[in-house]
């Protein structure tokens, strides 16, 4: 089979989930190569090797941290041009697409983004995707040179699937463009020590009726009862009450969960873009037609300051 | 030297519209009421500040690659306060994919001139947001995306990205193209008097032709990618909705449990 190149998304080595699912839908469509860049690069191979990589494409240097994207996309040109793949996967964030979008031009080839899965097909890989705030389903493929896809997160289980690993250093000869644009400071996000919005499998969300910064606290209750992360709608976020890194929808994140519980959330059409796709939908809201109620598995027509806090207890005490 | 600004504007149909396929398997632009994307506006109106804190010394052209109707979205953006218009306008663009359009886009950039592009974070139909680094890659001028904050002085132009790990601070000598964010800052409304300046503003017309683009490097039959099938989702089966009567928090609780999720 031929080989497929997986672009890693790591921090200082630690690999994240939504590259070892794409390493399992990979393995569908080929073998898979990795290429893991910046520092920490090499620490990645292990876990790659355990998910399915037979060689893993590392590069080093510092032009990948105090510049934008460019210089990734140099290094993935790079690993393209030595290993002639039939198709190259990207996890689906925000520098992940540009990265993608911009090595399609080069290798004159079709994009596809936010994919949720995968088959191979008799033309070349079939992508999934959800359009129109998860409204249709499409499947699509690319028809002009090597297939370029991004893959969302959660669109596959992660597999354990031994393979050999190989690090290899790949050579980076940077282009002009590489020092365009400098990154002057870069300050980290704290962490909160919940899980990731995109990589969890049970998200708990408030919106304009939780009513106030200081009530978000109940939200983050219940979320920690259940060992979820924590979500908002823009409303809660354009309030200044939570965070715009935790803003599910259009324009925040999207995800897709196992279990989604959406408390004082009306249920607009940008907000159900980021959410519809989760597989249990839960809703709490006093509005009996709000539109939430349309996809919800199981709804509570009910004041959140009531309904949350003593779902949380009983969380807790059925956990024991 | 006045700064030359082109803001890339997209006529999308609307969101809470019942928007669907055409059989082609193009997005069906004839039966939704079409408008500028709301994401688009952030750009114009990025734009629009960016020219005042330039004491004026600077003149905005919105561009777009649309059909016929798409000339309303330009008009918004001449009555937000926009000084011209591009509309390449084409039979041949119907259904054209995004390394069509990003083709066409840099050719009508490079034809009217620009020291920065402004785009949206991504369009409202396609949701694709990578339209802004194919720009650049085309270009051959730096990407400043995806910044919550922007502004433009000496010749160089400074932003923030929020990130999904860090929030960074980004710095490019221009020419380059930038995209913004809804996190920009509100986009202001048309006011009485711009709308009626907005009816006497220049709005140019290119086609292909003008552009220099074979009609095989566009539109269906020359898109990139096909789309094979697109189905509607299945209705979500009604589920369980009941009122809370001092037991709501519980009852979840049991379905939850009844899941396995607790
Ligand atoms: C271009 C664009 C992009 C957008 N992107 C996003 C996005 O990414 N994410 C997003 O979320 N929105 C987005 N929006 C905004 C979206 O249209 C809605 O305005 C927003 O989702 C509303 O948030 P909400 O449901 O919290 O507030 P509201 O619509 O005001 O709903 C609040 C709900 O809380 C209920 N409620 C109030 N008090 C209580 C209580 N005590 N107990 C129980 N229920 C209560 C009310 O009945 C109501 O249903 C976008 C809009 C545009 C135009
Ligand atoms: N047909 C178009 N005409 C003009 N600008 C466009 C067009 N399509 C996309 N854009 C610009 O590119 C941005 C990102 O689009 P996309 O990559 O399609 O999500 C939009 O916010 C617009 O600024």
């Amino acid at each position: 089979m031929a080989e497929v190149l997986v672009y890693v998304d790591h921090v200082d080595g630690a690999v994240r989930k939504p590259t070892l699912e794409l390493l399992t839908l990979a393995r569908r469509v080929g073998v898979p190569v990795a290429v893991a860049l910046g520092p920490g690069a090499e620490a990645t191979a292990a876990t790659l090797a355990e998910h399915g990589a037979v060689k893993v494409l590392t590069a080093d240097a510092p032009e990948f941290a105090d510049y934008l994207v460019v210089p990734k996309v140099d290094a993935l040109q790079a690993a393209y041009d030595a290993v002639s793949p039939a198709a190259v996967l990207v996890p689906s964030s925000a520098e992940g697409k540009e990265i993608a979008a911009r090595l399609a031009v080069r290798i004159e080839s079709g994009i596809i983004t936010d994919a949720i899965d995968l088959e191979s097909g008799d033309e070349g890989p079939v992508a999934t995707q959800s359009v129109f705030a998860a409204a249709f389903t499409t499947k699509s493929r690319i028809s002009k040179g090597t297939p370029v896809i991004t893959v969302k997160p959660n669109s596959a289980p992660v597999e354990a699937a031994p393979a050999a690993g190989a690090v290899e250093a790949l050579s980076v000869s940077f282009s002009a463009q590489a020092t365009g644009t400098k990154v002057t400071a870069r300050t980290p996000r704290e962490s909160t020590g919940r899980p990731e919005l995109t990589e969890a499998a049970i998200v708990v969300s408030g919106g304009r009726g939780v009513n106030g910064a200081e009530n978000f606290g109940i939200i983050e209750a219940l979320a920690d009862s259940l060992g979820a992360a924590v979500g908002a709608s823009r409303a809660a976020v354009d309030a200044g009450w939570y965070p715009h890194s935790n803003q599910v929808g259009q324009t925040g994140k999207s995800v897709s969960p196992q279990l989604y519980i959406a408390s004082g959330i009306s249920g607009a059409i940008q907000h159900r873009a980021g959410m519809q796709t989760s597989k249990t939908i839960v809703a709490i809201n006093k509005d009996a037609e709000a539109p939430i109620f349309d996809l919800v598995d199981y709804g509570v027509v009910g004041d959140l300051f009531e309904v949350v806090p003593q779902l949380t207890d009983e969380v807790k005490s059925r956990k024991g | 030297m006045s700064l030359r600004i082109v803001v890339c504007v997209k006529y999308v149909p609307d969101a809470t519209g019942d928007r669907h396929f055409a059989e082609d398997l193009t997005v069906d632009r004839d039966d939704v009421d079409g408008l500028l994307s709301e994401l688009d506006e952030y750009a114009v109106e990025q734009a629009l500040q960016i020219k005042e804190a330039a004491d004026d010394e600077a003149e905005i052209t919105v561009l777009t690659v649309g059909p016929e109707d798409a000339k309303d979205a330009l008009r918004k953006a001449l009555s937000m306060g926009a000084d011209k218009a591009v509309h390449v306008e084409d039979d041949d663009l119907h259904g054209t994919d995004v390394m069509g359009t990003s083709l066409v886009l840099a050719k009508a950039i490079e034809k009217t001139g620009y020291d920065l592009v402004i785009a949206g974070m991504a369009s409202t139909d396609g949701t694709m947001g990578v339209l802004p680094a194919i720009l650049s890659e085309r270009l051959g001028v730096p990407q400043v995306t995806l910044l919550s904050e922007v502004s433009v002085a000496d010749g160089v132009v400074k932003g923030r990205r929020d990130g999904d790990t860090a929030s960074e601070q980004l710095e490019a000598s221009l020419p380059a193209v930038v995209s913004v964010t809804d996190q920009s800052g509100e986009a202001r409304y048309p006011s009485f008097k711009g709308i009626m300046a907005a009816k006497k503003k220049p709005v140019e017309s290119l086609d292909l032709d003008d552009l220099d683009i074979d009609a095989d490097e566009v539109g269906l039959e020359g898109a990139w990618t096909k789309v094979d099938s697109a189905a509607e989702r299945p209705a979500r089966t009604a589920g369980t909705i009941v009122k809370d009567e001092g037991e709501g928090g519980k009852q979840l609780a049991e379905f939850l449990a009844g899941q396995k999720f607790i």
